[in-house]
């Protein structure tokens, strides 16, 4: 199923982010990664989502989101140009002979070591989420001890903010599924 | 104005016109219970169980379409009131509820009574709060009020913990107005989809509008017939749609889904366009989805985006108020006849009428279906307000009980609570104390909450109460003659003597066992000052047709038999109704399981062959 990436802005208060990861459960939806942090505007956090779901359940999701009365702005970057970065701190397993290869490698990845000791290295890598997964593959070739990954965060590309700020009318909704193509009748069954 | 909290609870919800509460007392609470004394203004009807309060707040809001509200104290009290909430949930209710809490320092200890009441609730709430401080106590319930009634309505749950109502603060209204960004109840289509849905109603030969609890709820019964009217439309009503239009207008065809009538299933599946107002595709009304209404084209005229598209693919979604979206239709909507479609649904119903229950004889004995009948007869130059239960009883009220005005039947239909109606009649009388209430419950689903006999006592309330009694948890065990080869598991159950349990509660009792005494039975009832129940002892192994099976086609129904047989079916072999094929397997396994029957649904008229 196609990877979809899901922008929400929420207001900063407590109890949001449960309110948030209870509706994909509760819909059975399944995410991929979550991460939340604050924005450039006090009082309201940024939550990017990344699913598995077909085009039809991203409407649905998005709409069930909208219900949240904290929620305050959702767009799905799936099919803008958008940047999606990811950070993963990787313990890696190294003995005299191997360091040097794995440094190669960190310097191929534009990572960094941020920690060496006897027998391991730590390293820091950014970048696409896919570009993680081809750095832990070739990784693990050395012996991962321990690996974490923040999960994806998105932006759109270009001059405009998206901001917080839901627009008037909310264009993807009220057009039905006007702008959207239907979706095959196996997603049908889904959302219940 | 220095206020404790518990004594803005009550302030605030005085100034949002709420003038009687429904609940049940309890230490994290008390402090509210106290302050209420305060208040004589607000009438507080004491329950006998939180769940009671919960129902009572719910009928009090489907009957009146103001907001209800209960309250109870935290832990027990309020998890008691889940089922009521999550009733709420599903039929769109607007009720606020307010717990008691903890006090704010003992929050997640463990503490006596503390149970987390907004995770809890969380799914299935419109919103909810926890506020621990007093100053937080009016935005909260301000907001909830707004939330609960603006919009799709919904319930909101407001907890407050002990100390939050202890405190001192100011009230300041003004400045507590509902601060809500993020919450857009009022949206609106473009209107190149507006465009869209009148070419497609002016270019439909067989349409058809399925009326949902939303003509209720936004109160567009003028509207919608008006809309229909000008284009000759036929309307099929959902179960809680029943009353948004009147049941005797010549263009309402009656109840459809798993128990509505065949021609206004069979209407549905030969629709060229479906026009679905404030209704949500439930899957109790579309049968099997791969085959569901596939000739038709389909608008959906809806409040809630999410509803959009969730069962069904439309191909229009109109979202917004259903009577303002009908006032943008109505100019553009081209006047018509269709007068070969409602021919050939006239031909599909004549087909059914023969075997209706009510054309048939007395035989004698006493068939749920005659009582309700009767009953409807007998009020229906009243000011009635039938509030049923969930089953067998249920279906047939549905069927039998003629429903002119909205509001005038309370039902729980998405969550389907046992024990509903005897509560949420008590709540509805409070909001309509001119209006004769009548419980209509099966013996099962009253023994659940009959418990509240005793606040009807208290209350000092006139209701009267129809119990269906068969001895059987009647609707289950349908299922179970129909899909389980009768075996009765668990369905078979005794219950006290009503008429001495309603003596025992101070109300007035009666029995009948035979047709001819339900009318004096009813008159009685009527006449009498105080409560009174009635114990009208139904023929034991009725079913409810017509039915679609759970998950099977909608034309593909099992039909009423030719003749109610006098006596009950002892074995499968001398059932007077007939499985169709298809129905049969697509009941016991998942229906997603089964390869789409596309093209057969395509040949509707052959369906559903009876001899």
């Amino acid at each position: 199923m196609p990877r979809h990436t899901l922008i929400a802005y929420v207001e900063d208060k407590p109890g949001v982010l449960n309110r948030v990861a209870s509706l994909f459960r509760r819909r059975n939806f399944n995410i991929e990664s979550l991460t939340v942090g604050r924005t450039e505007q006090a009082g309201v956090s940024r939550m990017t989502v990344v699913m598995d779901t077909n085009e039809h359940g991203a409407r649905i999701v998005e709409a069930h989101l909208y219900k949240l009365v904290n929620v305050l702005r959702v767009d799905d970057l799936t099919h803008k140009r958008a940047l999606n970065r990811e950070l993963a701190l990787v313990k890696v397993r190294t003995t005299p002979e191997t360091r040097v290869q794995a440094l190669q490698l960190v310097d191929v990845f534009r990572a960094r070591v941020v920690d060496i000791e006897a027998g391991a290295l730590a390293i820091e890598v950014t970048g696409t989420p896919e570009k993680i997964d081809k750095f832990e593959l070739m990784m693990r070739d050395y012996g991962i001890i321990e690996l974490v990954r923040t999960g994806a965060v998105s932006m759109a590309r270009g001059r405009e903010s998206i901001g917080a700020n839901p627009p008037l009318v909310h264009a993807e909704l009220a057009n039905g599924n006007g702008a959207v193509a239907p979706a095959p009748v196996s997603g049908v069954a889904m959302a219940h | 104005m220095k206020l404790t909290g518990a004594e803005i609870i009550w302030e605030c919800l005085k100034r949002e016109g709420v003038d009687v509460v429904f609940g049940f007392p309890g230490g994290a609470i008390l402090p509210a219970y106290d302050a209420l004394t305060k208040y004589p203004e607000i009438h507080h009807v004491l329950t006998r169980h939180e769940q009671g309060a919960a129902h009572m707040a719910d009928g009090y809001a489907r009957a009146s379409g103001k907001v209800g509200v209960a309250i109870a104290t935290s832990g027990p009290g309020a998890t008691n009131l889940v089922t009521g909430i999550a009733t709420a949930m599903l039929d769109s209710s607007p009720i606020v509820f307010i717990t008691g809490q903890v006090g704010s320092k003992t929050i997640g200890t463990d503490a006596f009574q503390e149970v987390d009441v907004t995770g809890i609730t969380l799914p299935i709430t419109k919103h909810n709060y926890l506020i621990t401080k007093a100053g937080d106590i009016a935005q909260a319930i301000r907001e909830a009020f707004y939330i609960a009634k603006s919009g799709r309505p919904g319930p909101v749950l407001v907890d407050i913990t002990k100390d939050a109502q202890q405190q001192t603060a100011e009230l300041e209204w003004e400045k507590a107005a509902p601060r809500l960004p993020g919450y857009r109840p009022r949206l609106r289509a473009l209107p190149s989809e507006y465009h869209r849905a009148t070419e497609m109603i002016n270019a439909a030969k067989r349409p058809l509008i399925l009326a949902g609890q939303g003509v209720i709820k936004s109160g567009a019964t003028d509207e919608l017939l008006q809309f229909a009217g000008t284009a000759h439309i036929p309307i099929a009503v959902t179960l809680l749609g029943i009353g948004g239009i009147p049941a005797t207008h010549p263009l309402n065809l009656g109840l459809m889904g798993m128990h509505g009538e065949a021609w206004v299933n069979q209407a549905i599946q030969q629709a060229d366009l479906i026009i679905a107002c404030g209704m949500r595709f439930d899957d109790r009304v579309t049968g099997n989805l791969k085959t569901y209404a596939i000739n038709a084209k389909k608008i959906h005229i809806e409040i809630d985006p999410s509803e959009v598209n969730k069962n069904v693919q439309v191909d229009v979604a109109l979202l917004g108020d259903l009577r303002e979206v009908l006032g943008e239709l109505q100019p553009s909507v081209h006047a018509a006849e269709h007068a070969e479609w409602h021919a050939s649904i006239a031909a599909m119903k004549g087909d059914s009428a023969v075997r209706d229950i009510q054309n048939l004889p007395d035989s004698g004995h006493l068939y749920a279906a005659h009582v309700i009948n009767d009953l409807w007869r007998l009020t229906r130059d009243h000011e009635t307000i039938v509030v049923s239960d969930v089953g067998q009883h249920q279906m047939w009220e549905a069927q039998y009980f003629h429903h002119e005005k909205p509001r005038s039947l309370i039902t729980s239909g998405g969550l389907g609570t046992m024990g509903f109606a005897l509560p949420a009649a008590i709540g509805a009388k409070f909001a309509c104390p001119d209006k004769e209430v009548w419980v209509v419950c099966g013996d099962g689903g009253f023994q659940m909450t009959l418990t509240e006999l005793a606040t009807i006592a208290q209350e000092k309330i006139k209701i009267n109460v129809a119990i269906v009694n068969n001895f059987y948890l009647g609707m289950v065990r349908q299922w179970q003659e129909f899909f389980y080869d009768k075996r009765y598991s668990n369905t078979p159950l005794i219950g006290p003597d009503f008429v001495k349990l309603a003596d025992a509660y101070g109300h007035k009792g009666l029995r009948v066992t035979k047709r001819a005494q339900v009318e004096t039975a009813v008159q009685e009832a009527r006449a009498h000052a105080g409560a009174v129940l009635i114990d009208f002892r139904v023929e034991r192994e009725d079913a409810v047709f017509p039915m679609v099976p759970a998950g099977a086609d909608l034309h593909n129904m099992i039909r009423r038999p030719h003749r109610q047989k006098d006596v009950p079916t002892k074995t499968a072999d001398d059932r007077d109704w007939e499985m169709p094929a298809v129905a049969t397997t697509a009941a016991t396994p998942p229906a997603s399981l089964h390869p789409p029957s596309a093209p057969k649904a395509k040949t509707t008229k052959a369906a559903a062959p009876k001899p």
